[in-house]
């Protein structure tokens, strides 16, 4: 089978519910275990052994948590739009629990980013919030997926609910970089640069790698939420399904 | 072509209901007028500090006003069946979302843009950004229809569609109040103001050629909830 | 005879509720189509789903043999739906409503409308807004449409709603002209037609059991 094929066929797999509840049980325990050891020795590590920073002491450790999470809110945004894109396309019920599933663990590393950001701010800055560029970026981050979820269960009709937050979301990611250039010319115009949170020019090695395991860490975490989450879902939404039912019962 | 006769049929249809009814036109009209009075009550009315925070609160004002009127963009034909009709006409969906778009930006947008001079002067705008804040509100108005046009269709046949529409949309017009205020005060600055300008052009063309596209799918897609 | 629109194995479920299985129905040249059942038994679903409004079924859609959602702007140049709901504007008179309805198909006159409202009963209403009119007025306006556009395929929910008994017989024997001139109608209402050209298709037949014997 040529490897066109073959794709095809594991892209198709995608599309039954079933394939994905036999084979994701197999594959939980290969995301949580590593994303779990990776969070632990990347917090210790960081939070821990990690040298201080020279100019910012010990407050500049909360990187370990912000980055990452900051980092995942925008992909999960961006993944949330594709799975959107996916249902609306090719009508993937999978792509649609993705994409409904994505938004709220999305939002929460959004907020985890800024709560970060906000302690943060209290020893470098003085005060718990300023209107930096990236943390007004990552607070309109947040009110895009905020929009996302409360339209998604301001519809009653499940497939309309899906289509629609997949337009929105697909909307939004358009809209991003647009809002982040405007926010970041907003930002020249109105404060001279101060020094950004995640601007190093040069990370020593022992500062960057546990930076990388937390981000890989995270990564694995979220896939692991969002696939027992997409586990749930499938049990609600096919309880009527025979090979479902044998299948709970069997356990 | 009969497409091309659909929309300027529904062109004229709304824009002779908006003036049949009136409230459309200055409902949003006098909510700008009364949200620009709330500031020199509320902050001060000092015409120094007035002026230093009025282009901002013109563009707020104005985006407000703007979004006050999106919810009924397509409400009023859910209700009576005449979406439903015009979405299975001969005339694209697109044409639909593009007389809409023109009817709610002249009905509710360009009153607005004819006023603010007026709130400017009593917001001690300095006389030199009378110019750019026409242009910019000229520029900026019509993209807040195009993007609030996508929100509206989104929300059309819900409940508390005009509660939730707000949330949608605002964080889509926050570069069009950035580029908008930038503006205004890059004029107050004397600083060039083209780049701002040509900005918020750049933005109304791309939302023009974007926005009626994904408002006609949202259209279809909130057709399925009713 | 031409099939213009047929409905093959059709399934609609509507928030996890089968609302029937395995339909199958053609609406052809010179017949009338009656589509019947009990409230909630799908009816106005079935429309929507003709008209590419719910995009949740199984089965097979065409439009003059082909896929239904490829010919999609072909099927909508010759298709003349009137909603449950009239698509009628109160602000505006009768004759600006007629306006707009007719003006992505075709052009049509003052004196057109004018006579095309005669035939529903409503000469002397030409400019008068909607909003002082009857409901049974309003759909007699939405019904003149009938007369004013030249359109194969009708497709009426609830066209029966309200008017009175001149109306129904009026617009009895519109359809049943229209069929004979070789139109293809498809409309749902519990009215007993006195047409020769009718089929009914029941929909309660197609819905899953124990649904029906309640």
């Amino acid at each position: 089978m040529s490897f066109k094929a073959k794709f095809k066929r594991w892209f198709h797999s995608w599309a039954s519910p079933k394939w994905f509840f036999e084979k994701s049980e197999r594959w939980l325990p290969w995301l949580g275990v590593p994303a779990l050891s990776l969070l632990a020795i990347g917090l210790v590590w960081g939070l821990i052994f990690a040298p201080e920073d020279y100019q910012q002491g010990n407050s500049f450790r909360i990187i370990y948590l912000h980055v990452p999470a900051a980092i995942l809110s925008q992909s999960i945004f961006m993944m949330m739009a594709v799975a959107g894109a996916i249902n609306l396309i090719w009508r993937i019920k999978l792509a649609d629990m993705a994409a409904k599933h994505c938004a709220p663990i999305g939002a929460s590393f959004a907020f985890i980013a800024l709560a970060t950001g906000a302690i943060w701010g209290k020893p470098t800055w003085g005060t718990w919030w300023v209107w930096d560029a990236r943390l007004t970026s990552m607070l309109i981050l947040l009110f895009l997926y905020l929009g996302v979820i409360a339209l998604y269960s301001a519809i009653d009709n499940r497939e309309t609910a899906g289509r629609s937050t997949a337009i929105l979301s697909l909307v939004g990611l358009v809209n991003i970089p647009i809002i982040k250039y405007s926010v970041e010319l907003w930002n020249t115009l109105h404060q001279p640069a101060t020094f950004k949170l995640t601007e190093k020019p040069s990370m020593p090695a022992e500062m960057w790698v546990p930076l990388l395991i937390m981000v890989i860490g995270f990564y694995l975490f979220f896939g692991w939420i969002l696939f027992k989450r997409m586990r749930a879902e499938v049990i609600e939404r096919e309880f009527k399904a025979k090979w479902l039912q044998k299948k709970l019962i069997e356990n | 072509m009969p497409a091309d006769l659909g929309f300027f049929a529904l062109l004229s249809r709304d824009i002779k209901l908006a003036f049949r009814q009136k409230s459309d036109i200055i409902n949003p009209l006098m909510f700008f007028v009364m949200v620009i009075t709330l500031f020199p009550l509320g902050v001060s009315p000092d015409p120094n500090e007035l002026a230093a925070i009025a282009p901002g609160i013109i563009w707020v004002a104005a985006l407000l006003a703007s979004m006050l009127s999106m919810e009924n963009m397509f409400r009023s034909d859910f209700e009576d069946g005449s979406l439903e009709r015009m979405l299975v006409s001969p005339m694209p969906g697109f044409l639909i979302a593009i007389a809409k778009v023109v009817t709610h930006f002249l009905v509710t947008g360009l009153p607005l843009v004819f006023i603010a001079p007026v709130l400017a002067y009593m917001l001690s705008l300095p006389s030199e950004a009378y110019g750019v804040m026409v242009i910019s509100l000229l520029l900026g108005l019509p993209t807040l229809s195009l993007v609030g046009a996508i929100g509206s269709a989104l929300t059309v046949g819900l409940k508390r569609g005009a509660l939730l529409l707000p949330l949608l949309v605002i964080p889509f017009f926050i570069p069009v109040l950035i580029f908008g205020t930038g503006a205004l005060q890059g004029v107050i600055m004397e600083q060039p103001v083209t780049g701002q300008l040509s900005l918020m052009a750049a933005l109304l063309l791309f939302s023009l050629a974007s926005a009626p596209f994904a408002c006609s799918a949202s259209l279809k897609i909130s057709m399925g909830n009713g | 005879m031409t099939d213009y629109l047929s409905v093959d194995n059709l399934l609609i479920e509507r928030d996890d509720r089968l609302l029937f299985k395995g339909l199958t129905f053609s609406v052809s040249a010179g017949k009338v189509l009656q589509l019947v059942g009990r409230n909630g038994s799908g009816k106005t679903s079935l429309i929507r789903t003709l008209l590419g409004l719910m995009p949740d079924f199984e089965g097979d859609l065409c439009w003059k043999g082909k896929p239904l959602h490829q010919e999609r702007d072909d099927f909508f140049s010759h298709l003349l739906y009137i909603g449950h709901k009239a698509s009628i504007k109160s602000a505006l008179t009768a004759t600006e409503n007629l306006e707009w309805l007719t003006a992505a198909y075709r052009k049509v006159t003052y004196f057109e409308i004018e006579q095309a409202l005669e035939k529903v009963g409503l000469r002397g209403y030409e400019d008068v807004e909607c909003h002082s009119m009857s409901a049974g007025q309003n759909r007699r306006v939405a019904l003149a449409q009938l007369y004013l556009l030249d359109l194969p395929v009708w497709i009426l929910d609830e066209p029966f709603t309200a008017i009175d008994l001149a109306g129904v017989e009026q617009l009895e024997a519109r359809i049943a002209e229209h069929a004979e001139q070789g139109g293809a109608i498809l409309l749902t209402t519990h009215h007993v037609m006195n047409i020769d050209a009718v089929t009914k298709v029941n929909l309660d037949e197609f819905a899953p059991r124990g649904r029906n014997a309640s």
